[in-house]
């Protein structure tokens, strides 16, 4: 098992025809069982197309009645990131995985707005998407970092995920599922929803989360954690160094008014019981040192 | 992005929030013919700046007579108006706002930002008018009125009128602060804001509902679609490096240290300044060179870095994903060459063809210092930044 996805998962792709789209689909593609996962495009201009021996349909509901597909990964430029996953949301596909950075943040107010009380889920936007290694890779990190194991990753940034895994796989110890959630201000699943899964995926034995400053997701999920997680769970924040007011790249990093920031997140997490490290490269040597008692 | 008060209170105006009336000026003969044209006796000077506090720095004078109308001009333009958000080296003054006074009874609190755990605007009032909302929150955080607006409906009147009562502004004047905070909130949508003070919002001696300053910040992913906005940009007030770093679209932010940060990915780029610091370093910036860098990009980023004269070593830390390996250390060779690199330069390169990577390194006959991690990497350019000194 792993969470949200395994090798039996058919996915659509929302802006496979436009550059991004091509790349990573070639990429995904070719990635463990990917070849059997991606199994439609979308491009209302390109139906009946192909790219790559993929189809191409004229939207997420005529790509999901042909193909049975439950999950789409979404490319489109950010003027028209927002409508798609509407329309995702409007097929009731089970997962929508938005890797697009840059979409405007009333766009996804509005979006976020429309899910209530749907069926789909959202990961991102801005976000690396989501792997369970040797079974399906979907979105834009490096497959082969990854090593098939019993350690959940869960991320608001990207390369810092592939850091954390880097670090991990080194150390011997593989992957269940790795989650980039994203670090818009307003996306979809949050740490608390990730860790709810890996606490119930019986493949999942402990695992790393990596935040960042800005919002209170992590200090929401930390008092979760301390109440409910079954298994450890490993701690790094970015930007203790940051100063307050500026916004580094993530539209969420910004501290405002004493709210968010490093210190505050990682002394919740440290009373939560979560093992916390100030070194971001310590993340897998901490999880050793966990795991070895 | 940000915009100065008159142009905030331009947008205000055109969804029918009532400012007293205005012009703005950037000489002291433009302030008097202002004051002559708007009238009246009483005029208020105030510093044009993105940053808040000026009141408190010197940057805001009511004067009295044209006499003082030219004086206080002469006094605030150009001066460096420290407040608390500028830092200690203050911001220059470049523009005025000649407003005519106005006759404050009472002063409030209005504000909007995004609400990221509710997912949606976030109206906040208060009865503190003057008052950082910061404090307000610390102090006498149940002095503070939040609706959260449902993206759909907008800001519904019923819920506008109760918070216009919560924060003590009388009834007679309710109609029009319902029509502020309407008109706070259409302007706050249909502009793509991300926040937006009235700071203070003032009842006048009589009863009027009068908005007497006016802050706003932009989403940056949606000025695409709102060029009035962009034509208001003030570059004077953004720090040259970012400007620059934003023409080849490379995410800069300046800080205060001696070491140089060079890393693909916003967090890694935190985390590679947390880790500087962690071993006794201080980062001289923040650089995210983003998914795709190529030559040039680096070649640009080595260029902003090596502005800074308090530069002492250069720490490259890449993870290559997607981003190759050998493509960035050519990058590296290349931008070293072009640039004449006069710090220690420490690369640390994972993923991607890293070997192939480290190889170019190595074969260029740079002075390029490896690191084998991201520990290592950190410890090696703080040791050279140390030397350096």
């Amino acid at each position: 098992m792993s969470i949200l996805i395994n090798k039996d998962t058919l996915v659509i792709t929302q802006g496979m025809t436009g550059k991004v789209g091509q790349f990573h689909t070639q990429q995904c593609k070719a990635y463990a069982n990917g070849a059997n996962c991606f199994v439609a495009g979308v491009n209302p201009k390109k139906a009946g197309e192909e790219f790559e021996g993929i189809p191409v349909y004229a939207s997420v509901r005529d790509a999901k009645q042909a193909t049975g597909a439950t999950v789409s990964v979404i490319y489109v430029p950010p003027s028209g990131a927002a409508a798609a996953i509407d329309e995702a949301v409007e097929a009731e596909l089970d997962l929508v995985i938005c890797i697009t950075e840059g979409i405007p943040v009333h766009d996804m107010i509005k979006t976020r707005y429309k899910m209530q009380g749907k069926k789909t889920l959202l990961i991102g936007p801005n976000c690396p998407g989501l792997i369970t290694p040797d079974e399906i890779k979907i979105g834009i990190m490096p497959g082969h970092i990854h090593k098939k194991g019993r350690i959940g990753v869960v991320s608001r940034s990207g390369t810092l995920t592939y850091e954390a895994v880097g670090q991990l796989s080194a150390l011997g110890y593989g992957q269940s599922s790795c989650v980039g959630i994203g670090g818009d201000p307003i996306n979809g699943l949050k740490h608390i929803d990730v860790l709810r899964m890996f606490n119930d995926d019986p493949e999942t034995d402990a695992v790393v989360m990596v935040g960042e400053i800005g919002g209170n997701d992590e200090e929401t999920c930390a008092r979760w954690i301390k109440d409910n997680m079954q298994k450890p769970v490993v701690g790094f924040i970015a930007g203790i160094t940051a100063p307050p007011g500026k916004r580094m790249g993530h539209a969420g990093a910004i501290i405002s008014g004493g709210q968010g920031g490093a210190e505050d997140k990682l002394s919740v997490m440290e009373e939560s019981g979560i093992f916390i490290t100030r070194n971001p490269a310590e993340m897998g040597r901490t999880m050793q040192k966990v795991l070895k008692g | 992005m940000k915009i100065h008060e008159y142009q905030g209170k331009e947008i205000l105006r055109e969804f029918g929030v009532p400012t007293p009336r205005g012009v703005a000026c950037f000489s002291a003969d433009e302030a008097l013919t202002a004051a002559q044209q708007l009238g009246g006796k009483v005029w208020v000077v105030k510093a044009q700046i993105h940053a808040g506090g000026r009141g408190k720095g010197g940057g805001v004078k009511v004067a009295k007579s044209l006499d003082e109308v030219i004086q206080f001009a002469r006094q605030i333009l150009g001066m460096q108006l420290v407040t608390h958000q500028t830092g200690p080296a203050g911001q220059q003054v470049r523009r005025l706002l000649i407003e005519e006074g106005a006759a404050i009874a009472k002063e409030f609190y209005v504000g909007m930002v995004v609400d990221r755990v509710a997912q949606r605007v976030a109206l906040l009032a208060s009865s503190e008018g003057g008052m950082e909302i910061e404090e307000v929150a610390k102090n006498a955080p149940e002095k503070i009125h939040t609706v959260r607006i449902d993206p759909v409906a907008g800001l519904n009147a019923n819920e506008a009128s109760e918070v216009v009562r919560a924060i003590g502004i009388p009834d007679v004047a309710n109609a029009e602060a319902v029509q502020v905070l309407q008109g706070l909130y259409r302007a706050f949508v249909e502009k793509d804001a991300m926040l937006a003070e009235i700071n203070p919002l003032i009842l006048t001696a009589d009863n009027r509902v009068v908005a007497l300053d006016a802050k706003f910040n932009f989403d940056s992913n949606a000025l695409y679609r709102h060029s009035e906005i962009v034509a208001m940009r003030d570059l004077d007030e953004e720090d040259p490096a970012e400007i620059e770093a934003s023409k080849f679209d490379l995410s800069y932010i300046s800080l205060d240290g001696d070491i140089g940060c060079l890393v693909n990915g916003a967090g890694l780029a935190m985390a590679t300044m947390d880790i500087i610091k962690l071993y006794g370093g201080s980062p001289a910036n923040f650089l995210d060179v983003g998914g795709g860098a190529t030559t040039e990009k680096v070649t640009e980023a080595f260029k902003l870095m090596l502005k800074n004269p308090h530069l002492k070593a250069i720490l490259v830390n890449i993870f290559g994903g997607i981003m190759k390996c050998d493509v960035i250390a050519e990058g590296v060779v290349a931008a070293a060459r072009q640039v004449h690199l006069t710090v220690p330069l420490v690369v640390r390169l994972e993923g991607t063809n890293v070997d192939l990577g480290k190889k170019i390194l190595a074969d260029s006959g740079l002075p390029i210092i490896s690191g084998n991690d991201m520990a290592d990497a950190a410890q090696k350019v703080v040791a050279a930044a140390k030397e350096a000194i």
